[in-house]
């Protein structure tokens, strides 16, 4: 018995009236945990109750704890009729197992119910005592650490990352079985929310069991999602990066993060995947020509699987046999014909897929299937210094899939019952959903290797669902990371190679080129690294990933979106499916186009964060790519966008080219200044290095002065045509350039990123505001062209950008962060946007500005601390600036230890205070605040406790008397904040970071005067401190950096 | 092309002080964008109009969620669903419990009924106030009313703790309640000059020296009902005018204190047992309910009036109230002195505030 659930129920407050005669309402309390249930008495008449129960105490396996939540139902008592049901608290016991999370969970929860909404509170003690368990080949994985934070979380630094964890549990939808037919939907939402909770929590375990067999302790980055697949089931899948953490302490700081530990390593050597060596990818780069910037995506198409074969035949598996590459490369030709003058790109692109799929198939002799499931996949966004060494670019694979109706037909009806049997009963369906996503990624590990990189990072998956239409993506960050850190074999890295050892600087070595420059993927403009002249970059720059903390940045960063929509025709099954995946090459190249235009609109060179959401919906598909561009130091200066009109001699038509180049310039201009973009101005001479062509680098520099034909010149002979010059041939082309410059920038004391922070940003005040915001577009016009579409699509973006920076107009100086877009297409006529991000103040004086503009002269100083001080990114640091201003301070060394003493009380002594700081004062409710961040400014976390993930189903028979869909989703989204606040609260925390809206998921139909939404949250609970005494604890890691520092010069 | 819906939450629920305050006064979503425009809200950061409406919305949507809360203001602080900073919670309790002093001026002294709740749009309509929020204002009273009527204890302060107001609106709802409780007379056109500020100040100087709280304070209804005893033991002061040799000798201290230090002693000679019947008048006839009432127009009927006609200034009515009361504790065969103070202590203030030069 390893471990004993008890509980207790204190009291109720605000229950709603359940008996009209007295209008108060007899209240009890059902709290059930696996099979056993157990009632308090009934409190008569009160809408107060005060039951004060007993300990509930439930004897489960640590297995049950992990996937089972509480569940705490509150009732009204009926002498003559059935019960009333008030409504249910879920609650998840994960937090308690570890035990460095919460130890306690005491507070009130609202009481929810799925027609009805949140109905008073209910006050819930509840604790965990585990008992040691011996048994080797337990279920379980108590104690393995969860966090969503896609970075290694404060305070603590990695010991080891050992690399990607995936999972995923498959079941029949409850909502989709015959029972629901004659079951109410309150009965039908609660089936799905309790469904959801026990698949995450098994997923959650599953998860944590792979990453105790590597060797880890924790899995940071964690992504879960659902995708709701109809009739044919409900996944719940996951992805993470399996680390080993250590909580940063005084001993442990300096001297064990060298030496990594190895015990855990050779407990990773019985997992299967070691002993198959994954096939160098050396130096015999295929020298083919790709896409003109480091930016790979592969659409590939596929048809319906038949049931229980995961390796079918037709599907696109770049692993499997001939016919796929015969197939593949047709879905481009056809879309390279006839876009015209795309046809270059996309053709290249395709000759380097079918190499690589060749290469692949020569591989998989060589133990390539063997070794499948080991991805060097991380999800993490940013990295502890020295962490990354290169990063080659953007790599991504989409792949369209049919989901089949009657999937397992001989199972019928019989488990429809047994919901919780789905282990048994379903077991071979989570191993086709593995084989897709096993197909994605080996396409995605060998776009990496195309770019010479043997490492993916920032890496995410996600769906998109339309009827039996299936949309899987991927995408990542192709780099090269410091195998010091890593677990052996957990990357397949050449003993030859000897790219570790470059002493880049921090500051730009993450953009030296990881391939080889003799044979590019890609018709790259190399010029040498304009920071520290020793190596090769690349011109532009596309990543998935944060801008790393070190980074060398010129002026201020922007949110860049590039907006799509793509009109297609009704269909089903395989001819939509074909359809569709004909059309993603299409939309792929043209986001990519925008973004790049866009980009060199505000004369940057590289892009952070980036995102590329495909929506499938029955007549369109939307896409949406979101990044945050900058002007890396490191890269060269962005020439400027030449319009060029096919047709000369027509008078007119000169002059409106004219008027729309001196546009294009002024905007340029104006971003400039408004980004604050002014480059040193490097005296080639001075420096004396062997930069290759001078002319053209100096020209570059003022690229958007210079006349139409030497530009388009110096554009061609780089063969960079596309990225540089628009032809305007047609209406088509014109309308581009108009939605080109239609973005407004945001006004005067708004910035807009959708990464961590914003570079050049640093001195942020404590106030944050995280919201969410949605809204939904009905098309009325049937007949919309794919233009129009565009337009409004657009305009719905821009218009939502406009209404937060009115709505927080309060908070400027401020800067938007994470700005996180999702869209959907719930319905034929419907465009559904989903925005969370958070508005961050800053003090207007940048009085630590001093970093980002010095480029050159910093780099030195940078060199001299030596890559290997692995510590995580600074810990506890809430500022990014701070990181940096300690680092070349080296006087800070000898208050280390008291400091460390002075910190350390505040660890045990806070989660008490502020529970009882709830108790006094007339508010009983602890502030809880939220962002998506992993930090929050002028604070920093002492305690994580513990991840939150919660799913939620909302119903209403009664649209019109609850405000429309609108009112319905405001209180909606109200209610789940409100939820994850009072859950965090009663861990004893302050704050959620991470936090993320994964699904919002809205039907309606308001001639029925109904609607449904399910909403999915997930998060880090912490506890974190004002950091007024922060000095201490801050320069407490950069002591440490600076003391290995002077231990090595 | 419509917006089929449009929301925005925070996690710290925004709330624009300017936007509450037009949904407060009943403004549709339209007419407040309309004001916030004319405002020219849309010169501040690139907004327009879309965005107003927009805005205005959700803010809207906001403020109808929360007015459940605020009908029972202890509830918005410990309620989960929406995060409020505390000082931004008492903003909202504030300005949802603030009212027109037009409107409260229509409805004081009247009964919170259902009646009265049907003429509000006569109301409405002759002060300008919307009637979305006479019914709020309405609705504000009535529950003010219900909830201290079964309280024990005093009324301003049941008031604050239980609706979470400042003193100030504390006070002025125990105003409400008292008038309406008692039913004083405020509509005759006589009393049309006083504002309900006037009318609070002489409720609070009823509630703390009149009403049963005043010398007993567990009762219930203590600061509602005006004392029984003390009204009947008012009748005693009718000697004051009925025993001649009192009224003479009164008139005298009285005339002997004011001669010389004011320009009208010639008419507050001429007026004194006028004025004086008057007043005593006045206080004998509180035991019935009906001269209660009638309170304030026998105040300005018998009093104010003849000495407005006479052009008494404030300072004059001043003197002559202090004389007047004071001269009454050296009449040796006047033995109610204690209740003469109580009496004329709120007699005097009233009268000093609602005494318009």
């Amino acid at each position: 018995m390893p471990g004993k659930l008890k509980a207790k129920i204190v009291a109720g407050r605000h229950l709603p009236v359940m008996d009209r005669a007295s209008d108060l309402t007899d209240a009890f309390v059902e709290v059930k945990f696996g099979n056993t249930t157990f009632k308090t008495d009934v409190f008569p008449k009160s809408l107060n109750p005060q039951w004060n129960s007993e300990w509930f105490k439930f004897e489960v396996d640590d297995e049950d704890l992990q996937d089972e939540p509480l569940q705490i139902t509150v009732l009204d008592h009926d002498t003559y009729s059935a019960n009333d049901a008030i409504g249910k608290v879920y609650i998840d016991i994960d937090p308690l197992l570890c035990t460095e999370a919460a130890s306690i969970i005491s507070g009130w929860f609202p009481i929810y119910d799925t027609i009805h909404g949140i109905r008073g509170e209910i006050n819930v003690l509840v604790k965990v005592e585990l008992f040691n368990d011996l048994n080797r080949f337990r279920q379980s994985s108590c104690g393995v650490k969860f966090f969503c934070t896609t970075s290694i979380p404060r305070g603590y630094r990695a010991a080891m990352v050992h690399g990607f964890v995936e999972e995923l549990v498959v079941n029949e939808d409850p909502e989709y079985q015959w029972i629901d037919r004659i079951r109410t939907p309150r009965a039908s939402n609660e089936a799905r929310q309790r469904l959801i909770s026990l698949m995450s929590g098994e997923l959650q375990r599953k998860i944590g069991l792979k990453v105790l067999e590597m060797g880890g302790n924790a899995v940071v980055g964690y992504l879960q999602c659902f995708d709701l697949e109809g009739e044919s089931g409900l996944v719940v899948r996951a992805i993470g990066t399996a680390c080993t953490l250590e909580k940063q302490s005084s001993g442990s700081l300096v001297n064990t993060h060298t030496h990594p530990n190895t015990a855990p390593a050779s407990n990773a050597c019985n997992s299967p995947s070691k002993d198959g060596k994954e096939p160098v990818f050396g130096e015999d780069l295929p020298s083919s020509s790709g896409p003109p910037t480091p930016f790979r995506n592969l659409p590939t198409s596929s048809s319906s699987p038949p049931p229980f074969s995961p390796f079918k035949p037709c599907s696109r598996q770049s692993s499997s046999s001939d016919t796929d590459l015969s197939l593949t490369p047709k879905t481009g030709m056809g879309s390279g014909g006839s876009a015209g003058k795309e046809a270059g790109p996309l053709k290249t692109l395709l000759r380097q897929q079918t190499q690589t799929a060749l290469e692949q198939r020569g591989a998989s002799s060589s133990g390539l299937l063997l070794n499948a499931r080991e991805f060097p996949f991380f999800t993490l966004t940013s990295f502890p210094p020295g962490f990354l060494v290169h990063v080659g670019g953007v790599v991504s694979a989409r792949s369209v899939k049919l989901l089949d109706r009657i999937h397992n037909p001989a199972l019928g009806n019989t488990r429809s019952y047994k919901l919780l049997d789905w282990n048994s009963v379903t077991a071979d369906e989570p191993e086709t959903r593995d084989a897709w996503w096993e197909e994605i990624r080996q396409e995605i590990k060998s776009h990496a290797k195309a770019l010479g990189c043997h490492a993916v990072v920032g890496y995410s998956e996600n769906t998109s669902i339309c009827e039996e239409v299936c949309i899987l993506s991927a995408s990542g960050t192709a780099a090269i990371l410091n195998p010091r850190y890593m677990r052996e074999g957990c990357l397949d890295i050449g003993s030859t190679d000897q790219r570790f050892d470059d002493p880049s600087p921090p500051s730009c070595g993450f953009c030296h080129i990881p391939y080889d420059e003799l044979n590019m993927p890609f018709p790259a403009q190399l010029t040498y690294c304009y920071n520290c002249r020793r190596q090769k970059v690349p011109d532009v720059l596309f990543t998935t990933i944060d801008l790393p903390a070190e980074a060398a940045v010129t002026g201020k960063g922007c949110l860049i979106q590039a907006r799509l929509c793509r009109l297609k025709k009704k269909a089903q099954g395989e001819v939509n499916a074909t359809a569709i995946s004909n059309l993603l090459p299409f939309m792929e190249y043209e986001l990519h186009t925008q973004l790049m235009n866009k980009l060199k609109l505000r004369s940057m060179n590289a892009l952070f964060g980036l995102h590329i959401q495909i929506s499938v919906g029955e007549n369109m598909l939307l896409g949406l790519a979101s990044a945050t561009g900058v002007y890396l130091t490191a890269l060269p200066a962005p020439g400027g966008i030449q319009i060029a009109g096919k047709t000369s001699g027509d008078l007119n038509n000169e002059q409106h080219i004219q008027a729309i180049q001196k546009r294009i310039n002024d905007t340029i201009a104006k971003n400039k200044e408004l980004y604050q973009i002014n480059p040193p101005e490097l005296t080639e001479e001075g420096v004396g290095s062997p930069i290759p062509e001078p002319r053209h680098r100096s020209r570059l520099f003022r690229s958007h002065s210079e006349s139409s034909d030497e530009v388009s010149e110096l554009d061609l002979s780089h063969g960079k045509k596309d990225a540089f010059v628009l032809e305007i041939d047609d209406t088509d082309a014109v309308e581009d350039i108009h939605s080109l410059l239609i973005d407004a920038s945001p006004p005067t004391g708004f910035y807009t990123c959708n990464t961590e922070t914003m570079p050049g940003i640093y001195n942020w005040t404590t106030a944050v505001q995280m919201f969410t915001s949605v809204r939904v577009l009905r098309l009325s016009n049937a007949n919309l062209s794919n233009q129009s579409l565009n337009k409004i699509f657009t305009d719905l973006c821009e218009n939502l950008l406009k209404s937060f920076y009115f709505k927080l107009r309060s908070n400027i100086p401020c800067c938007l962060c994470h700005l996180n877009f999702t869209v959907a297409v719930p319905e034929e006529e419907l465009i559904q946007v989903s925005v969370t991000a958070v508005a961050m103040t800053f003090d207007k004086d940048q009085t630590q500005e001093r970093f980002i503009t010095k480029g050159g002269i910093e780099t030195e100083e940078q060199l001299q601390f030596p890559l290997e001080l692995c510590a995580d990114s600074s810990s506890t640091n809430a500022q990014p600036s701070s990181k940096f201003s300690g680092v070349p301070e080296n006087t800070i060394v000898s208050p280390r230890v008291s400091s460390l003493e002075h910190c350390s009380p505040l660890t045990e002594g806070r989660p008490r205070s502020l529970r009882s700081s709830r108790s006094f004062g007339g508010s009983s409710v602890t502030m809880v605040k939220m962002t998506p961040l992993s930090f929050l400014p002028g604070t920093r976390i002492i305690k994580y406790l513990g991840i939150i993930n919660m799913f939620f189903i909302r119903e209403t028979t009664s649209l019109r008397e609850e405000g429309g869909v609108s009112g319905f989703l405001h209180s909606f989204i109200a209610e789940v904040f409100a939820m994850v606040r009072a859950h965090v609260a009663a861990l004893g925390g302050n704050a959620v970071v991470s936090y993320s809206m994964k699904d919002c998921v809205l039907m309606e139909n308001p001639n029925k005067n109904q609607a449904q939404c399910l909403i999915n949250v997930s998060g880090d609970a912490v506890i974190c401190v004002r950091e007024t005494d922060q000095e201490p604890m801050t320069s407490m890691t950069n002591i440490g950096q600076t003391c290995a520092a002077d231990g090595a010069t | 092309m419509a917006v089929e819906l449009d929301v925005f939450v925070g996690n710290t629920t925004i709330m624009d002080e300017e936007v509450y305050q037009l949904w407060l006064d009943g403004y549709t979503v339209n007419d407040a964008v309309k004001v916030r425009m004319a405002g020219g809200m849309l010169d501040e950061c690139e907004a327009n109009q879309d965005v107003l409406l927009s805005d205005t919305m959700d803010q809207y949507r906001t403020f109808q969620m929360c007015e459940r809360l605020l009908q029972s203001p202890a509830k918005l602080a410990n309620q989960l669903l929406f995060q409020i900073p505390p000082h931004r919670q008492t903003m909202l309790i504030e300005r949802y419990y603030a009212f027109d002093d037009v409107f409260v001026r229509e409805v004081l002294g009247k009964k919170l009924s259902k009646g009265t709740k049907k003429d509000l749009d006569d109301i409405g309509a002759k002060t300008g106030v919307t009637l979305k929020s006479c019914r709020r204002q309405f609705d504000n009273f009535k529950r003010v009313f219900k909830v201290v009527e079964e309280l024990k204890g005093p009324l301003v302060e049941n008031i604050r703790q239980h609706f979470l107001l400042s003193d100030k609106l504390a006070r002025d709802y125990a105003a409400i309640v008292f008038f309406a409780n008692n039913r004083f007379e405020t509509g005759k056109k006589k009393l049309q000059y006083l504002t309900f500020q006037d009318f609070a100040f002489c409720a609070g100087q009823l509630i703390n020296n009149w009403t049963v709280g005043a010398v007993d304070n567990t009762v219930e209804d203590m600061d509602v009902d005006l004392d029984k005893e003390f009204l009947q033991e008012l009748k005693e002061l009718k000697i004051l005018i009925t025993d001649k040799d009192l009224l003479d000798q009164h008139k005298s201290l009285v005339c002997t204190a004011l001669r010389g230090k004011t320009k009208a002693f010639a008419e507050m000679e001429a007026n004194f047992k006028n004025l004086s019947r008057g007043l005593v008048n006045i206080a004998t006839k509180l035991t019935n309910t009906k001269d209660v009432r009638d309170f304030f127009i026998d105040l300005v009927e018998k009093f104010i009036e003849p000495c407005r006609s006479d052009r008494w200034t404030s300072a004059d009515i001043k003197l002559y109230l202090t004389h007047y009361t004071n001269s009454a504790h050296i009449l040796d065969s006047f033995k109610h002195q204690a209740v003469w103070d109580r009496y004329m202590g709120v007699i005097k203030s009233c009268i000093y505030k609602m005494y318009h030069d």
